[in-house]
C-alpha cells in the first residue's frame, strides 16, 4: 500500500511520459523513443494502481490473468494486421476504449464505495455527472466506431445512409441524454442510468451512418477525439490525474486531426457530420456530356517509354493504391527508374486514403525512405518543373476543377497541381468519378495519358517494360 | 475558504488540452497514423479504473456484478494497450531514411 500522495505523483509522471510519447512523433527519428516513453508511462500507471489498491486477495491473480488474456489478443492482432487494414484497426481500437469507459462507469455506478464516491443511491453529485458524461461519450464512441469499422472493412456499404428527420432525431436524442442525466442526479435511479447508455449507443450509430466513405479520415479522427473525452470524463470521476491528462491530450489530438482533414477537403466540420456527401448525383448530367470528350489512353509500354525518357517523376498515390495493394510493385518500379538516374519523389495529399497519414505508412511498409515523401504544400511547386506525374489510385485530390470552377462541390479544396507536369500518367480502372461524385478534368487534358487497369497489375506491367 | 479539489483537476485538464494542442501540431503529417494508434494505446490508461473496479470484489465474491464489468474492461483496455503500442512500434520501425546516397 502506498500513500495517496505518492500515487498521485506517480500518475502525474505517467501523464508526462504520455506527453513525451506524443512529442516524439514530431520526427521519425525520435518517434521510436517516444513510443517507449508511452509504454513506460503505462507500466507506471498500472503498477501504481495495484499498489494503491493494495488488495492482494485472490482477485489480484484474476486481474493479472485477464490482463494477460487481453494483452495476448492485442499482441496477436498487432503482429498479424496488414498495413492496408490500419484504418479499420484504429476504428476497432477506438470502439474498445469507448466500451471500456462505459464499463468502468457502470462499475463505479454499481459500487461507488470502491472508488470513494459515496454509496449506492447516494453518489456524490459531481461524480454522478462526470460518470454519466463519461459513459455517454464512451457509448457514442463505441457504437460510432463499430459503424466506422464495418464501413471501412467493407462489411457495410460506404455509401451514406440518410433518412428524413435524421438530424432532428439526433438533436432530440442528444437533448434527451442531458435531460435524463439531470433526472439521474435528482433520483439516482439505476434505470435512468441504463437508459442514458442505451440512447448514447443509438446516437453513435445514427451519427456515423450518414457519413460517406471519403469522409472517413474526418470520422476516424473525430472518434479518436471522443475516446479521449470519454477517458477524461472517467478521469474526473476517479479523480485520477493520469487519465485526465491523457484524455485531454487524446481529445485535442483527435480534434486537431479532424480540423486538418476538414481543411484539406475545404469542408466545414458541421457539413461532414451532417453527412450525405457523395450521395448527391446532381452532377450526373454534366458527367454524361463530358464523357463524349476524347480521352487519350495508353498501355504499360507507352508509360514505361515516357518515364524512361523523363528526368524527374512525381508519384501521386491515393486510396486506390491501398485497395490494389500496389505499394510494393510501385516501389519496384521506382527502383528501376532510379537506376536510370531519374529523380523520383512522392506527393501526398492530406486526405489521400482513409485515415490521416495512411499513404505514408503504406509507402514506409514498401521500404520507401520517408525523406522522398512530401506533403502537398512542400511539393506542389515542383510539378511545373517535372516531366511525368504518375497518379496511382488518387482522383479528386488532383482535380483542377477545385481551382477553376466555383460551382464544383470541391471548389476551394487544396489540390495537387498535377496538370502542370509535362505529362501525366493516370492509372485508373475506368473514367468513373471519385467519391466527390464529380468528373476529373484531368482525364481530358492533352498531356494526360490514361492507363486503364488495376493499379497493381499496371505497375507490374510497367516494371516489365522498363527492362 | 478552501478551493474545491475539482478546480485543481479542471486546471490540470485545461492545461493538458493546451499542451496537447501544441504538441500535436508539431507532429509531422507523415506520422499521423502512428499518432492515432499511440493515442489509442495511451487512452487505454482507463485500465486503472477497471483494475480498481475488479479488485473491489471481496474474497467471498470475487465476481460480483460491479467487478465483472471491471474484469471485462480490463480485457478490452489490455487489448488496446498491447495492440496499440505494438502496432505503433511496428509502423515506426518501417520509417527509414535513404540508405544509399549515391553521389
Amino acid at each position: 500500500m502506498i500513500s495517496a500522495n505518492l500515487a498521485a505523483v506517480s500518475y502525474l509522471v505517467s501523464g508526462i511520459l504520455f506527453i513525451l510519447a506524443l512529442r516524439g512523433l514530431s520526427s521519425p527519428d525520435t518517434s521510436r523513443q517516444g513510443n517507449y516513453f508511452g509504454i513506460a508511462g503505462m507500466i507506471i500507471a498500472i503498477v501504481v494502481t495495484f499498489l494503491s489498491v493494495g488488495n492482494f486477495s485472490s482477485s489480484l491473480s484474476y486481474v493479472i490473468i485477464f490482463l494477460l488474456i487481453g494483452g495476448a489478443i492485442g499482441a496477436f492482432i498487432a503482429f498479424k494486421i496488414p498495413m492496408t487494414a490500419m484504418p479499420e484497426l484504429v476504428a476497432g481500437f477506438h470502439s474498445l476504449v469507448g466500451l471500456a469507459a462505459v464499463f468502468v462507469a457502470i462499475a463505479a455506478f454499481l459500487n461507488p464505495a470502491a472508488f470513494n464516491l459515496g454509496n449506492v443511491g447516494n453518489i456524490k453529485l459531481a461524480s454522478l455527472i462526470e460518470m454519466s458524461i463519461g459513459a455517454a461519450v464512451g457509448a457514442i464512441t463505441f457504437s460510432g466506431s463499430i459503424i466506422a469499422f464495418l464501413k471501412l472493412r467493407g462489411i457495410m456499404s460506404g455509401a451514406p445512409i440518410t433518412f428524413s428527420g435524421q438530424h432532428m432525431l439526433n438533436l432530440i436524442l442528444g437533448i434527451g441524454i442531458f435531460v435524463l442525466i439531470f433526472y439521474l442526479c435528482k433520483t439516482q435511479s439505476t434505470n435512468i442510468f441504463w437508459t442514458v447508455i442505451v440512447i448514447s449507443f443509438l446516437v453513435g450509430v445514427l451519427l456515423i451512418i450518414p457519413i460517406g466513405g471519403a469522409d472517413m479520415p474526418v470520422v476516424i479522427s473525430m472518434l479518436n477525439s471522443y475516446s479521449g473525452w470519454a477517458a477524461a470524463g472517467i478521469g474526473f470521476t476517479l479523480e485520477n490525474t493520469a487519465l485526465i491528462i491523457t484524455g485531454a491530450l487524446v481529445g485535442s489530438s483527435g480534434a486537431i486531426l479532424s480540423y486538418i482533414m476538414c481543411k484539406a477537403m475545404n469542408r466545414s466540420f458541421v457539413s461532414v457530420i451532417l453527412g450525405g456527401f457523395g450521395a448527391d448525383n446532381s452532377t450526373n448530367d454534366n458527367k454524361e456530356k463530358k464523357d463524349q470528350k476524347p480521352v487519350k489512353s495508353g498501355n504499360a509500354e507507352d508509360a514505361a517509354f515516357l518515364m524512361k525518357n523523363a528526368s524527374s517523376v512525381i508519384i501521386v498515390p491515393g486510396y486506390g493504391m491501398a485497395v490494389a495493394q500496389a505499394q510494393h510493385a510501385l516501389r519496384e518500379m521506382v527502383d528501376k527508374l532510379k537506376k536510370n538516374d531519374i529523380k523520383v519523389t512522392y506527393a501526398i495529399h492530406p486526405v489521400a486514403g482513409r485515415m490521416p497519414g495512411h499513404m505514408n505508412v503504406l509507402l514506409a511498409e514498401a521500404n520507401v525512405p520517408y525523406d522522398e515523401v512530401f506533403e502537398l504544400e512542400d511539393i506542389n511547386n515542383d510539378f511545373a518543373n517535372s516531366d511525368v506525374a504518375f497518379v496511382i489510385g488518387a482522383n479528386d485530390v488532383t482535380n483542377p476543377v477545385a481551382k477553376t470552377d466555383p460551382k464544383s462541390p470541391i471548389f476551394g479544396m487544396p489540390v495537387l497541381d498535377v496538370e502542370k507536369c509535362k505529362s501525366v500518367l493516370f492509372v485508373k480502372r475506368s473514367l468513373s468519378p471519385g467519391y466527390a461524385g464529380i468528373d476529373n478534368e484531368l482525364f481530358y487534358k492533352d498531356n494526360t495519358l490514361m492507363l486503364f487497369a488495376d493499379a497493381k497489375k499496371m505497375t507490374e506491367d510497367i516494371v516489365k517494360n522498363l527492362d | 475558504m478552501e478551493i474545491d479539489p475539482f478546480i485543481f483537476r479542471l486546471s490540470i485538464f485545461i492545461l493538458s488540452i493546451f499542451i496537447g494542442y501544441y504538441v500535436v501540431w508539431s507532429v509531422t503529417p507523415s506520422l499521423h497514423t502512428p499518432l492515432m494508434s499511440v493515442t489509442n494505446a495511451i487512452s487505454s490508461v482507463i485500465i486503472v479504473g477497471a483494475i480498481i473496479a475488479a479488485l473491489a470484489g471481496n474474497s467471498d465474491s470475487i465476481f460480483n456484478t460491479s467487478s465483472i464489468f471491471g474484469f471485462i474492461a480490463i480485457i478490452l483496455a489490455a487489448i488496446n494497450i498491447f495492440g496499440g503500442f505494438l502496432v505503433t512500434q511496428r509502423m515506426l520501425q518501417m520509417y527509414k531514411k535513404k540508405k544509399d546516397k549515391k553521389k
